[in-house]
């Protein structure tokens, strides 16, 4: 039986751009090369401009976004505010370790807008919650390594909303074609402090 | 990470319901014994057709484990000159993988291609070579070259040819190929940028009725270009790629090398 | 104690069973030293995180922070030095407080070994502790598994070799404050080099009785060169089939949102800057 991070397929992305930041996922379920639905997104949001990528084994990734629902919502009713990017990132780390053997078999992405200052913030996780803070680009799942080359070579620093959407959507779009088990259509958010932007992309149903 | 799970039998007994748990059933005192004639030497490789030219490029670092057992472990090699210093060569033979495979099969094709140039008076043409490599790389189908090969040069028409295999010799004839440790970071960067792919023409319709971007032959010095980013790419993101960057641009006028460093760390 | 929640484990054990491979976590490669100086202690550090061959932080931060001067470099399972330490710093912290002394590093390292034994090396953690307290300087190694060593220089991770062959060939007693960060930097700086699993900057931290200096950053021998191009995307190119802006100004439409008036700068529960 293959990797439980790579039975279902999937694959996300974060950027940070010039006061705005960016999340994109893929669409793909899968079930080792049987894809089973094509409309799976992966991104989550817990707040005006606090967003939670997931990827990995599907189930953990619908169990740990319930999960961490209930507890920003815990978080809300409790603290009686939203709860900051830095806040949720260092909840979902213990949350993780709280697991550390026993893991949910996800690898998280955070983006967000620091909501007083309006500073770009993303951050990875490995699946018991050791945090990668980035000041380019995070990415996960299946297709991690092709992300890696894709963003590596294709981010600059300062780009706009605009500029960040091509960018980010030609990385993901690029990365998932040569990745089996990752594709069929993508998710993208631009996250700048008045707005937030959804767009659905088309890309390759093979 | 191999701690994950408990090592205590007690714990590993009635705590999962399947059934089907692996059985230990080697017979007592059995013992297996093991010939693994194969390692892996990290690397990557980089070829891309262009017009009138192509470009073979390749990094130089030579790798087992975490240490590095060479920063200058050339991995692109002329072949088919007349002579050892191949300044007669018309193609260029890249491999990656197991090194000592890679050198082994690189004397071996270029001694093919020495005598295929003694008995016939010409150099041998890259789709003979080509399908020569395949040959060699299938004959040992049970025993295989442990490679990812790449041939380039100009096919008979002048235009630029990459051919890639696999290391049993099922091959392809490619406008642009990366192979070894980091031909996955590279090959999307490959297909956005020399083929762009996922680029359609801005305004020209809404949706599904945007056109696609119209592939054109890119210059030498583009290509150059691609293949420098490409390859800092790969440097930053995969510690098995670094230190020096070696490129072979045949041109109808013959082959230039060029050396320019990569980071070493 | 963390009370690590092992309610997946039974599921993950039957799927390991089964055959499953075990999670990769990053990190594992990675070059730590520290060494006494008269006067005080430095430990110092590289910034790359790995996950198998691929770098997953490029400038990640292994010294990590247990009292104002007692200071831990962490090489092994990144989650477990993180959190390892943490935990350690918030009972020494406790325990100080208690006390009404300043903490100990022989305290901090019991505590480290005591925890780390008691998981049997389950939890990955490879420390190098140093610190300055009122019995003197000290320098120590914890393993995984729970054993310390103490010496006057000490290497850790896969770049250990590389580290301690510098200190092996250059090291010699009454070091300076200056000939140690030296001494230091460039043992980190052989790891970066000759390790495949240590790469980027080196970080330095210097220890003395009156004051704790961080240097993150200390070097920087790996900068990323130039591009040669742009990459930058004409707006357009990228085909979009749906669209759907939810603009901040709008969202009184679908709920009623009051900006409740803060007069503090910044907020005190925020764990970090």
């Amino acid at each position: 039986m293959s990797s439980p991070f790579s039975i279902n397929g999937g694959a996300c992305v974060a950027m940070v751009g010039k006061d705005c930041v960016a999340i994109a996922c893929d669409l793909r379920l899968g079930l080792q090369a049987l894809t089973v639905s094509n409309n799976f997104p992966k991104i989550f949001q817990y707040g005006d401009n606090v967003f939670l990528g997931l990827t990995g084994l599907a189930t953990d990734v619908a169990t740990v976004s319930d999960l961490f629902r209930y507890k920003v919502n815990m978080y809300r009713l409790r603290e009686e505010r939203h709860i900051a990017p830095t806040t949720f990132a260092n909840l979902v780390s213990s949350s993780l370790y709280e697991r550390r053997f026993g893991p949910y078999f996800v690898s998280p992405v955070v983006a967000g807008l620091e909501a007083k200052t309006g500073k770009p913030f993303i951050c990875g996780f490995d699946s018991i919650g050791c945090i990668d803070f980035a000041k380019d680009f995070i990415v996960s799942g299946t297709a991690t390594e092709q992300l890696f080359g894709m963003c590596e070579s294709l981010w600059e620093p300062d780009l706009g909303p605009d500029e960040l959407f091509e960018t980010i959507s030609q990385a993901l779009l690029n990365a998932v074609d040569r990745d089996a088990l990752s594709g069929w259509g993508a998710h993208v958010y631009i996250i700048e402090k008045d707005k937030v932007t959804k767009r659905l992309l088309k890309g390759r149903q093979d | 990470m191999a701690a994950m799970f408990s090592q205590n039998p007690l714990m590993n007994g009635p705590n999962y319901s399947f059934n089907d748990a692996p059985k230990v059933n080697a017979p007592e005192g059995a013992r297996q014994h093991r010939f693994d004639p194969y390692t892996d030497n990290g690397g990557s490789t980089l070829a891309i057709a262009g017009a009138d030219f192509t470009i073979m490029a390749g990094d130089t670092r030579h790798t087992s484990g975490y240490s590095i057992n060479s920063r200058y472990y050339p991995k692109v090699f002329k072949i088919g000159g007349t002579t050892a210093d191949q300044h007669d060569a018309n193609l260029v033979l890249s491999v990656v993988g197991f090194a000592a495979d890679g050198e082994a099969l690189k004397e071996r094709l270029d001694a093919i291609c020495k005598m295929y140039r003694y008995r016939h008076g010409k150099p041998m043409s890259v789709k003979a070579c080509a399908q020569r490599l395949s040959t060699i790389l299938y004959q040992k189908r049970f025993f295989p070259y442990y490679v990812y090969a790449i041939l380039g040069g100009l096919d008979e028409e002048g235009k630029g040819a990459v051919y890639s295999y696999d290391p049993v010799g099922s091959y392809e004839r490619e406008q642009c190929r990366a192979g070894g440790a980091a031909a996955s970071l590279i090959m999307p960067f490959l297909d956005n940028q020399v083929n762009f792919k996922n680029q359609y023409v801005p305004g020209s319709g809404e949706g599904h009725a945007l056109q696609e971007r119209e592939r054109k032959p890119l210059s030498r010095n583009e290509v150059e270009v691609l293949v420098k980013d490409a390859f800092d790419g790969a440097v930053e993101r995969h510690i098995e790629v670094g230190d020096g960057l070696q490129m072979m641009v045949i041109t109808k006028d013959g082959i230039e090398e060029i050396l320019l460093p990569l980071k070493k760390d | 104690m963390p009370g690590f929640d092992f309610s997946n484990y039974n599921r993950n054990a039957a799927l390991h069973a089964r055959g499953v491979p075990l999670p990769k976590a990053t990190s594992t490669g990675t070059t730590i030293v520290g060494c006494i100086f008269d006067g005080g202690v430095v430990i110092a550090a590289d910034t790359r995180a790995t996950s198998g061959p691929i770098v997953a932080d490029k400038n990640c931060e292994k010294l990590h922070y247990i009292a104002p001067q007692i200071w831990c470099a962490g090489a092994g399972t990144a989650a477990d030095t993180e959190f390892t330490t943490a935990l350690i710093s918030s009972q020494l912290e406790l325990h100080s407080l208690s006390t009404g002394r300043k903490p100990r590093v022989v305290t901090c390292m019991t505590l480290l070994k005591q925890h780390l034994f008691r998981y049997q090396g389950h939890i990955g953690a490879y420390l190098v502790v140093a610190g300055v307290d009122p019995t003197g300087t000290h320098l120590f190694t914890v393993h995984a598994h729970g054993s310390t060593d103490k010496l006057p220089y000490v290497t850790m991770g896969s770049g250990s070799l590389a580290a301690m062959s510098v200190f092996e060939t250059q090291w010699k007693t009454h070091l300076t404050r200056d000939d140690a960060v030296k001494l230091c930097s460039e043992a980190i700086q052989a790891g970066i080099f000759n390790d495949l699993g240590s790469g980027s900057n080196v970080d330095v931290a210097v220890i003395t009785a009156d004051k704790t200096t961080l240097m993150r950053g200390y070097v920087k021998p790996n900068e990323r060169s130039a591009k040669l191009k742009s990459y930058a995307f004409e707006k357009g190119t990228t085909a979009v089939l749906n669209e759907k802006i939810i603009r901040k100004q709008d969202l009184g439409n679908y709920v009623s949102v009051h900006e409740l008036s803060t007069t503090e700068e910044g907020d005190k529960m925020e764990v970090d800057t």
